[in-house]
């Protein structure tokens, strides 16, 4: 019985803290530029495949971890570059299109450049189970949970201890102000498009043993990630993790206990139950307008 | 006025003028086929742009409705003896009731929110699709009975093709007139400013609920005929990448353009048949018209090269 329902939590807990790390990247652009960028999800895509065909060309793994982050976040200042900035006047509407074209434009080009078929990753150490209380986890597990812990400490230190994290704060709270003050909102937001894109494939990299990666793999991945920056009120980057590990947990719990096919709906019944009744999320400042 | 009036009734009589001349153009099944697929779109390309250009509400959803449509018209008659013909008005009906349930509280949401919510709506419309296997057949899709009308199953593509074609026409003059009734007017006004325009009295949420409840009736019955026309349904009708689709159908064709949604519809039901042979590079063009319009044309190709040729004119 608790083993049962100590195997669920842990399933739980792994997903939902990858959710929860592309829940940040939302929140993050967010922050910068009131943007919600769809692409996010093929940034988890890039950061996998990237990494399976650097290591099938003969380089060592860590490497192809860092270039294919590397890579990532070229394709997200790219994004900020060409899709964003030359699009300013667009409005939400026009910025949602934009990211939604890049999206598809980026499964695009991964099919065709790599390819359609699914890649396992190796885990980062070893895949022998360790077991709790008659549950069993997986290495990856924490290696994901001690990746989320070290990406939260050091956002933390970027957002409260350096001059640039406190411009994008500053930008957060007020552009205009921050402009005045002499902050390049461009730049910002070109980094922030940077940064997001670098923590989806560093997500891409870590789910990738466990869930394989393909071209396709950043559609469910993203729109879960969305789900947990609103689960837990957008723009705000704990509450991303907090509703990343939310959604998770919900999702595990009705898969194991109800049945896995209807996994996928619980994410979003969520997100419909927290749009209507708690429209600022579950730590989110109140900016949801509301006629 | 008269200008305006010659404007709307000329591009009425050029639609019909169009559709009318159709068959001398069309020379096989295939082009028939194209013809059809684009005018069930374009149908409901212009509900939904009515909701996203005039009433500047986004839907990621639309493929929910067209696919509810769809199964009604599967399901009703197949499992419960309905006649097409009520099958196709009975599930119009749900979809709207339907509609008008969850507009209520999710059109008092706004831009991001609102495309999360109506994106969540259509995905759970698709998973119950395919996991409802003993009603929807799951994954594997469903035939769907032929169309009967007075008594006369609706076959061959000549006869799809000029009932598309009258629903065209039909939905067309349907969605000018609104524009141009006070309705549009101020739908127009809530597009500028929904504050301005609460103040000036009109009852915003009232109209942006009506129109999201006409744009889901209308992806409904071309649902519904597409599914008959087709024979088979999948839950893939209710697809996130379709309801992408049908949204930069809208955005390609310009925004509260509806020449501009029977553009962007006709185009993007063609182009992947163009590009049958480079299959592989479908979703790399796809992306690339979606950006480059947003960022090149954001009004859409209709309303620039409408703007241009009146720039040369005056």
């Amino acid at each position: 019985m608790l083993s049962e329902f100590l195997q669920f939590l842990f399933s739980g807990l792994t997903v939902g803290a990858i959710y929860g790390l592309i829940g940040l990247g939302f929140a993050v652009i967010y922050n910068a530029s009131h943007v919600i960028n769809f692409a996010q999800g093929e940034f988890v895509m890039i950061g996998g495949m990237a990494t399976v065909f650097l290591m099938a060309a003969g380089l060592p793994m860590p490497l192809a971890v860092v270039l294919a982050i590397a890579g990532a976040a070229l394709v997200g200042w790219l994004l900020a570059r060409i899709g964003i900035e030359t699009a300013r006047g667009a409005g939400v509407v026009g910025l949602i299109i934009i990211t939604i074209g890049a999206s598809i434009l980026l499964r695009g080009l991964a099919q065709v450049v790599w390819d359609r078929n699914f890649h396992p990753l190796p885990p980062i150490s070893g895949d022998a189970p360790i077991h709790v209380f008659g549950a069993t986890l997986l290495p990856q597990s924490l290696w994901i949970g001690a990746a989320l812990i070290a990406i939260m400490a050091a956002l933390r230190f970027f957002f409260d201890h350096t001059r640039t994290g406190k411009a994008m704060q500053a930008a957060a709270i007020d552009p205009l102000a921050a402009q005045l003050m002499g902050i390049d909102i461009r730049r910002l937001v070109r980094l922030s498009f940077v940064l997001s894109a670098a923590l989806g494939a560093l997500a891409g990299v870590l789910v990738a043993p466990i869930t394989m990666t393909y071209a396709n793999v950043g559609v469910m991945l993203g729109l879960k990630g969305f789900a947990a920056a609103i689960v837990g009120g957008l723009g705000n980057p704990l509450g991303a993790i907090a509703g990343g590990l939310v959604v998770g947990i919900a999702e595990a719990m009705t898969a194991g206990y109800l049945s896995s096919a209807w996994k996928d709906v619980v994410a979003f019944v969520i997100i419909l139950f927290v749009l209507l009744f708690l429209p600022n999320g579950l730590f989110g400042r109140a900016e949801v307008h509301r006629a | 006025m008269s200008n305006q009036l010659l404007q709307r009734h000329g591009g009425l009589a050029l639609l019909a003028a169009i559709i009318a001349a159709g068959p001398l153009f069309l020379d096989n099944g295939f082009h028939y086929n194209v013809a059809i697929l684009a005018g069930l779109n374009a149908i409901v390309c212009i509900g939904l742009n009515l909701l996203i250009g005039h009433a500047g509400q986004i839907s990621l959803g639309h493929a929910g409705f067209f696919a509810l449509g769809a199964y009604a018209s599967a399901i009703l008659p197949e499992r419960f003896g309905f006649h097409p013909l009520g099958a196709l008005l009975t599930g119009a009906l749900l979809v709207g009731l339907l509609a008008f349930a969850i507009a209520r509280p999710i059109l008092r949401l706004r831009g991001h929110y609102l495309a999360m919510a109506t994106l969540g709506m259509g995905i759970i419309v698709s998973i119950v699709l395919d996991q409802k296997v003993d009603l929807t057949g799951g994954p594997d899709g469903m035939v769907v009975g032929d169309l009967t009308l007075f008594g006369q199953a609706l076959r061959g593509n000549l006869a799809w093709y000029w009932l598309v074609g009258a629903l065209l026409f039909v939905t067309t003059w349907m969605a000018l007139n609104l524009v141009h009734s006070p309705v549009g007017r101020a739908l127009k006004a809530v597009h500028g400013s929904e504050l301005a325009a609460a103040a000036m009295g009109v009852d915003v949420f009232h109209y942006k609920v009506l129109v999201f409840v006409l744009s889901a009736v209308l992806a409904a019955i071309a649902g519904s005929l597409f599914a008959h026309y087709n024979g088979f349904v999948t839950p893939d009708e209710a697809s996130f990448i379709h309801s992408i689709q049908l949204v930069t159908m809208v955005v390609l064709g310009g925004m509260a353009s509806i020449a501009g949604s029977i553009v962007g519809a006709v185009a993007l039901t063609l182009l992947p048949q163009l590009l049958a042979d480079f299959h592989d590079y479908e979703m790399i063009v796809f992306g690339a018209i979606l950006m480059g319009t947003m960022i090149l044309l954001p009004t859409g190709v209709v309303p620039t090269l409408a703007a241009r040729i009146r720039e040369r004119l005056a």
